[in-house]
C-alpha cells in the first residue's frame, strides 16, 4: 500500500523539521503555559472578587473568549496588536509586530479564560475557614491568597491545568491559518514542496500522537499520586 | 489609531458580486451550522457505541475502544483535517480516491471536513457517554440482570434512558465545541463564518467590523444552543437526580 511513498523525506528534513517546527511550538507553548496560568489566575481572582467592576469585566472576558473559535481570536489578535501597540507606544501608525509575539499574545490572552475558570474552579474547592484564618492573623487579601489559597488550588488544580495544556499544545498548531512555521507549518511547506503530503502529515500526526500520549501518561500517574496523598 | 470605521459596511455590495457583506456573514454561518450538524450526527453515533462498548464486560472490543479514543484525542484537530483532505483519498483504492477528489467545489471540502469534525468529537462523546454510564450506581445493572434482561436489553431500557439524561449538560458543550471547531475546516477550503469573514475583510479592508459581525454571529449562536438545551434537559429531568460535572479540557 506504501509503494509508491517516499518515507525518506522525512529523514531529509528533520533538522528543518525539529529546529525550526519544533522549537517554535515548544517555546511558544512553554511560554503560553506561564502567561495563561499567571493572567489566568489574576482573571479568577478578578471573577471571585467583591469589586463589581472587576467582576463583570472577568465575567465578560471569559465568557466571550470561551464562545468563539480559536481561528477567529488569532485573525482579531492579527490584526488588533499592532493597534494596540501604536495605541500604548502613542505611535501615529499601527506597530510591526512579529509573528512569534503576536501568537504569544493571541494564545495567553485566549488561554487565560480557559485556565481562569480551572482555577476558578481550584479556589472555591478551599473551604472559606482558609481565608477568614488568614485574616484572623492579620494576613492581607494579596497575603492570603499568595501563601494560602493559591498554593493549594494549584495543587488541586494540576492535573486538569495539565490536561488543558495537552489540548493548548495541540492547537498551537492552528498558527498555520497565519503561515507561521511551526512544527505543522514546517511539515506542511515540505508536503507542498516536495508534493510529499501522504508522508509528511502521517509523520506529523504520529509525533503529535507520541507527545500527547506520553504526557497525558504521566498526567494519570501524577493524579494518581496526589490522589494517595490527599 | 486611525483606523476609519465604516459600520454600514455590511450593507455595502461584495465585489463577487452575490449580494451584501451580511449576506456573506450569513451564508457562512449556515455553511458552520451545515457542517456542524452533520458532523454532530456522526459523532453521536459512534460516540454511543464506542462509549458503551468500553463499558461493556468484553475486555477486547473495550480495548480496542479505548484506543480509538486515543487516536482522536491525542492528534490536533487540523493534523486531523489535513489527514481527511490530503492523505485518505491516497490511501484509497485509486478509483475511489479519484471520485472523492473530483467532487464539485463545495463538497471536495465540506465532506472530509464534516467526517473529520465527526470522529473527532465522537471520541469525545465517547468519554462523555463512558463517564455517564459509569457514574450511575452499580445496582441498576445488577437489578436489571436480576429481572432477567439480557445485556442489550439492561442498556436499552435501564442504563441508556438514565445516562443520556445525565450527560446533556456535557454533550451541551461538546456541540458547542464542534460548531467552535468547525472554524478549522477553513484551513481545507470550506467558506465557514469564519472564512466568510476573512473574505469580508480582504475585499472591504474593514478588518474590525467583518471580525466583530462573525464574533456576534458566534455569540447568538452559542446563546441560541444553550437556551434550547435547557429547554430540553428540563423537558427530560428526572426529578432527583443532577448531572456529574464532567471535566475535559477543550476548546
Amino acid at each position: 500500500m506504501f509503494g509508491q511513498f517516499d518515507f525518506g523525506v522525512i529523514t531529509r528534513n528533520l533538522p528543518y523539521l525539529i529546529k525550526v517546527g519544533m522549537a517554535f511550538t515548544i517555546e511558544l507553548t512553554i511560554l503560553v503555559i506561564v502567561l495563561g496560568i499567571v493572567f489566568g489566575t489574576l482573571l479568577a481572582m478578578m471573577r471571585l472578587s467583591s469589586i463589581k467592576v472587576l467582576s463583570a469585566f472577568a465575567t465578560a472576558y471569559i465568557n466571550l473568549m470561551r464562545s468563539v473559535p480559536l481561528v477567529l481570536v488569532i485573525f482579531w489578535f492579527y490584526f488588533l496588536v499592532p493597534y494596540i501597540g501604536a495605541w500604548i507606544i502613542r505611535s501615529p501608525t499601527p506597530v510591526r509586530v512579529g509573528a512569534f509575539l503576536s501568537s504569544v499574545i493571541t494564545y495567553s490572552m485566549f488561554e487565560a479564560a480557559y485556565y481562569a475558570e480551572i482555577m476558578r474552579a481550584g479556589i472555591q474547592s478551599i473551604p472559606r475557614g482558609q481565608v477568614w484564618a488568614g485574616y484572623a492573623l492579620g494576613l492581607n487579601y494579596w497575603q492570603t491568597m499568595a501563601r494560602i489559597v493559591l498554593p493549594q488550588a494549584f495543587r488541586n488544580m494540576v492535573p486538569i491545568l495539565l490536561t488543558q495544556t495537552i489540548v493548548m499544545f495541540q492547537d498551537t498548531s492552528l498558527v498555520y491559518v497565519l503561515s507561521i512555521t511551526d512544527f505543522l507549518g514546517a511539515a506542511s511547506k515540505i508536503a507542498e514542496r516536495d508534493g510529499r503530503y501522504v508522508e509528511m502529515y502521517i509523520f506529523a500526526a504520529v509525533v503529535y500522537f507520541v507527545i500527547c500520549v506520553v504526557i497525558s501518561f504521566l498526567v494519570r500517574r501524577l493524579q494518581r499520586r496526589i490522589a494517595i496523598i490527599r | 489609531m486611525n483606523y476609519h470605521w465604516n459600520w454600514k459596511i455590511f450593507w455595502d455590495l461584495t465585489p463577487e458580486g452575490s449580494g451584501t457583506y451580511l449576506h456573506t456573514l450569513l451564508v457562512g454561518l449556515l455553511w458552520t451550522l451545515a457542517t456542524a450538524l452533520a458532523a454532530w450526527v456522526i459523532a453521536l453515533v459512534l460516540g454511543v457505541i464506542v462509549g458503551v462498548i468500553r463499558t461493556t464486560p468484553r475486555k477486547w472490543a473495550g480495548r480496542f475502544c479505548n484506543g480509538y479514543v486515543e487516536l482522536f484525542r491525542n492528534i490536533p484537530l487540523l493534523v486531523q483535517m489535513f489527514l481527511w483532505f490530503f492523505v485518505i483519498p491516497e490511501l484509497l483504492p485509486k478509483h475511489l480516491g479519484d471520485a472523492i477528489k473530483q467532487m464539485p467545489p463545495p463538497w471536495a471540502s465540506y465532506v472530509p471536513a464534516v467526517l473529520c469534525l465527526g470522529f473527532f468529537t465522537s471520541a469525545r462523546v465517547a468519554e462523555q457517554v463512558r463517564a455517564g454510564i459509569q457514574a450511575l450506581p452499580r445496582g441498576q445493572r445488577m437489578a436489571g440482570t436480576a429481572l432477567g434482561l439480557t445485556l442489550p436489553q439492561t442498556y436499552r431500557h435501564v442504563i441508556l434512558p438514565m445516562t443520556f439524561r445525565i450527560i446533556l449538560p456535557p454533550l451541551t458543550s461538546e456541540f458547542l465545541n464542534i460548531i467552535k471547531n468547525s472554524s478549522v475546516a477553513l484551513t481545507i477550503g470550506v467558506v465557514e463564518l469564519t472564512a466568510a469573514a476573512r473574505a469580508m475583510q480582504e475585499f472591504s479592508f474593514q478588518v474590525f467590523e467583518a471580525f466583530t459581525g462573525a464574533t456576534i454571529l458566534y455569540i447568538l449562536t452559542n446563546i441560541l444552543v444553550i437556551y434550547g438545551m435547557r429547554w430540553v434537559e428540563r423537558r427530560v429531568a428526572i426529578p432527583g437526580f443532577i448531572g456529574p460535572a464532567v471535566q475535559a479540557g477543550g476548546h
